[in-house]
């Protein structure tokens, strides 16, 4: 039975059309994947679907029945739910209460009936999780299952997950599936969006490949490779193989020694790291996301105080040296993990944020004034140099998708050849061209002659960029590894802080799981 | 893009004026409640203050503080500050200024008024450049600290006219006349409008053309908007802070100065009747823009003069015409909340802008 159907959707923004003419079929209890270039379109498909935009022309059917979704409330009033990338979840309340938000508009809350409720409820979909528990100090997959049973508890029937695993670990992703797969089978229709092919193929049942706002094809999803996909939603074949070239390492650029760093909350994040980095080198970071990755490229970055331990850049000690001395005398690129958060000001224009760190310097500020002609040349070079799909260099970037905000950050920090680059996750809601053209951008800089530090939780991502590869755990490095002979296995089982001797043992095992 | 930007420019005026149109309307009931006709009413309060010599001139009196206060707060909006010690930062500009009019003798006027113009901006740009401190380097809410900072500033104000500065055998407590040198001119012949209106017109568009072209007001913009982001980028976000805190005493500073030099030629106690207050909801109803910073200030400037007349000539008390800035308030503390809505319906509609907070 078809549960959903989209008919001619047209969303334009001014004279841009983001949405044209979109045509689309769901069953019911299906899983189906919508793909597409950064910018293809997904999210504001996504948001006129949950009723956050109207579409200018089209019609959406549910069930055969024409409606019309005027407000988020009304679009889950009819049974579509989404899960934005950005949890919009209330930190300070327990997981009860957020799930229960707005839904009550009695006087009293009775808080112990809801508990018992939400617990039922999150038994009956296998979504384990504490209905007491405050949010704030759940995990980032616990987060998503509160968002996900949100939903359901409202009584949605189409789910909406835009780039749900862009920030889940591989295990976290593994059960997402579970689950997704468990509220297929009750009757459930899903809408899933991610840049990881991989994924699409192990869970969906169809996709659906859009570029530049139309539909390319909708296609079962047995019928397709990840090489399809990719020229689908690009046009252009794309090799997933990267020629790296020769690595050409020259003198130690980058000295850490024994560095002990806290975290937010004053713990200890990193405890006795020592490494060294060396110019026309890129040095991988991998380990599961919160053991300590953050805080060493805030630490090198000066953005976090160290507590013990030397920081030396070129021989010279910068431990102590201001973020600011950093940027403009020692010229260190830095990807920050959290692009709205940290790297971006939304509401500034595409240009004004490309300048970001250089607007006291020429060419962009002279004679005391800031030269407005030459940051907008400056913009629409960036821009076509890292193909940032804008409508042009003035908008702000809180209107460009989430990929295209990540390539305003790569061409900020990778310009004027820095010396030392810290990367972090920069393919992260990357399309596969996008991240394809970001890790040659990457190796070309390596040839230069940067050195670069690599941080990413993908372990494959790490493993065909690096040089060599530093596996974190736990805030220590387990070791160091040449990347020409460094497994998968032996790398994903240093993740997991198993030491080496150990693994030598137990290969065999892990393999064969 | 270009209708886009042009409904940009356009929207941040259509809201404040519909709440001052609503204000004067449900201002007009109360009016009649005092068994005047409301129309007369404001023909007197509009003809008196916007349309004749006198009332013009007592309307730009009125508006040089608020315009200068105003920009100041605004300034401090910015940056993510909200200064409500605009009261204070006046009281202790008007000390500066009157310190170097009154004890610093023998000068030109073109030496003495700009050198009492820079004490009364200096004792402002202190009391603002303390709560930015504290805000700054030790985390104690602005907004608390500027209120508190008034009540010290008028004390401290109340204890100087009394004892130490007061003029010897003066009836009430207050400081002598200051010398002439350092009197701001008249600008027009027997009226009370002093030059105090072009310091703040000159700051104002200073001000305005320091956000648009300046790297420091990119700064101040980018601390306001995502101190993070700063901070990344090797911003010293506490030294921005406090720099703005101390900018926004200071224009309140020049405020005071000008009330002093241009009008009271002394100092007393309440040389301010709230104008600090008064500039918050100025800078608030401004949106960010200091264009509108002008023309609120006009408003609120020729409310204040009309009320005078509006008691003398028909017997309608004062307090009807602060119920009616009060209403503007109000009204535009609603239009705020209501826009936000109204816009994401016209975006739907229309397609030009963005809801706020959808995009992922
Ligand atoms: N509110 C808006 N105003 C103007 N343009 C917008 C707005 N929202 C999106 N766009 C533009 O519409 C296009 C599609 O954006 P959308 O967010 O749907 O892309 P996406 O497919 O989700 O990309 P990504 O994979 O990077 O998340 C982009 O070029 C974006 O710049
Ligand atoms: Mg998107």
């Amino acid at each position: 039975m078809v549960h959903l159907r989209l008919e001619g959707i047209t969303k334009r923004f001014g004279s841009f059309v983001a949405n044209d003419s979109i045509s689309l079929e769901v069953q019911s209890g299906e899983i189906h994947a919508i793909l597409g270039e950064n910018g293809a379109g997904k999210t504001t498909l996504m948001n006129v679907l949950s009723g956050l935009y109207q579409p200018d022309s089209g019609q959406i059917h549910l069930e055969g029945v024409p409606v019309h979704l005027t407000s988020a409330n009304d679009a889950i009033q009819h049974g579509i739910g989404m899960i934005h990338q950005h949890f919009m979840l209330v930190p300070q309340l327990s997981v009860a209460e957020n799930i229960v938000l707005g839904t009550e508009f009695g006087l009293r809350l009775n808080l112990r009936q809801k508990m018992e409720q939400v617990r039922s409820m999150s038994n009956r979909y296998r979504l384990q999780v504490d209905p007491s528990a405050i949010v704030g100090d759940l995990s980032v997959g616990m987060q998503q299952r509160v968002e996900i049973l949100k939903v359901l508890y409202r009584g949605a029937r189409v789910l909406i997950l835009d780039e749900p695993t862009a920030v889940l670990t591989p295990l976290e992703v593994e059960s997402l599936f579970i689950i997704l797969r468990q509220l297929a089978a009750a009757g459930h229709t899903i809408l899933f969006i991610s840049h990881k092919l991989d994924e699409l193929l192990n869970l969906c049942d169809k996709v659906t490949v859009l570029r530049q706002g139309q539909v390319v094809e909708t296609l079962p999803i047995q019928s397709v490779t990840k090489e399809i996909l990719a020229q689908l939603m690009v046009g252009r074949k794309v090799l997933f193989s990267l020629d790296k070239g020769i690595p050409n390492p020259g003198s130690t650029i980058l000295d850490v020694q024994n560095l002990y760093v806290k975290d937010d909350r004053h713990l200890p994040a990193i405890e006795g790291v020592t490494f060294q980095l060396r110019t026309g080198e890129i040095l991988g970071i991998a380990g599961v996301d919160g053991n300590g990755q953050r805080e060493l490229a805030d630490a090198i970055a000066g953005l976090r105080s160290v507590a013990e331990g030397k920081i030396c850049l070129e021989g010279i000690d910068i431990t102590e040296w201001s973020v600011r001395q950093r940027i403009q005398q020692l010229h260190i690129g830095y990807i920050p993990e959290d692009r709205q958060r940290i790297g971006l000001v939304m509401n500034l224009s595409i240009a004004k944020n490309l300048i970001l760190k250089a607007f006291k310097q020429l060419p962009f500020c002279k004679n005391w004034l800031l030269q407005d002609s030459i940051i907008d040349a400056h913009a629409i070079h960036a821009i076509k140099q890292f193909d940032v799909r804008a409508i042009d260099e003035q908008v702000s970037v809180s209107n460009l998708s989430g990929g295209n905000q990540q390539k305003v950050i790569l061409a900020r920090e990778l310009s004027g050849h820095p010396k030392l680059i810290i990367a972090m996750q920069p393919c992260r809601g990357l399309d596969v061209g996008a991240t394809e053209y970001v890790q040659k951008q990457l190796l070309i800089e390596r040839q230069r002659g940067a050195a670069i530090l690599y941080i990413s939780t993908e372990l494959e991502e790490v493993m065909t960029m690096s040089d060599r590869i530093a596996v974190m755990y736990r805030g220590q490095f387990m070791d160091i590894l040449d990347a020409a002979h460094a497994t998968i296995e032996t790398v994903g089982v240093l993740m997991m802080g198993e030491k080496v001797s150990k693994v030598l043992d137990t290969i065999p095992a892990t393999t064969s799981t | 893009m270009k209708t886009n930007q042009v409904s940009n420019a356009f929207l941040p005026f259509l809201a404040p004026m519909l709440a001052i149109v609503a204000a004067l309307i449900v201002g007009a009931f109360l009016i009649a409640l005092t068994g005047v006709n409301p129309l007369h009413a404001y023909t007197i309060l509009f003809r008196e203050s916007l349309a004749n010599y006198y009332g013009i001139g007592n309307t730009l009196t009125k508006m040089a503080p608020l315009l200068l206060t105003a920009s100041g707060v605004l300034v401090g909006l910015r940056a993510g500050q909200l200064n409500i010690g605009g009261e204070g930062q006046i009281h202790m500009g008007g000390l500066g200024a009157a310190l170097v009019g009154l004890y610093v003798h023998g000068l030109p006027m073109w030496i003495h008024i700009p050198l009492a113009l820079i004490g009364g901006f200096l004792l402002g740009a202190i009391w603002g450049g303390i709560a930015g401190y504290l805000k700054a380097f030790r985390g104690v809410n602005e907004v608390i600290t500027t209120l508190l900072l008034n009540y010290i500033a008028l004390n401290i104000i109340s204890y100087l006219v009394q004892r130490p500065m007061i003029e010897p055998g003066a009836a009430s407590p207050f400081t002598p006349i200051i010398s002439d040198s350092a009197k701001l001119p008249i600008l027009m012949p027997g009226g009370l409008a002093h030059a105090g209106i072009f310091i703040g017109l000159i700051a104002t568009m200073v001000l305005g053309w320091l956000f648009r072209r300046s790297p420091l007001g990119y700064q101040i913009e980018v601390v306001g908007q995502n101190p993070t982001a700063a901070r990344y980028a090797g911003m010293s976000v506490s030294r921005t802070i406090m720099f703005v805190m101390a900018l926004a005493g200071g224009l309140a500073g020049l405020a005071g100065a000008g009330e002093v030099m241009g009008l009271k030629h002394r100092l007393f106690e309440t040389i301010s009747p709230g104008y600090g207050y008064e500039a918050v909801a100025i800078a608030l109803l401004s949106r960010g823009s200091f264009t509108g910073v002008i023309f609120t200030s006009l408003f609120f400037g020729a409310l204040r003069s009309g009320a005078n007349v509006l008691q003398r000539e028909a017997g309608i008390p004062f307090t009807i015409v602060y119920a009616i800035q009060g209403l503007t308030v109000l009204f535009i503390a609603i239009s705020l909340a209501v826009e936000s809505n109204l816009l994401h319906r016209v975006s739907l509609r229309m397609n030009r802008l963005k809801p706020a907070g959808v995009k992922l």
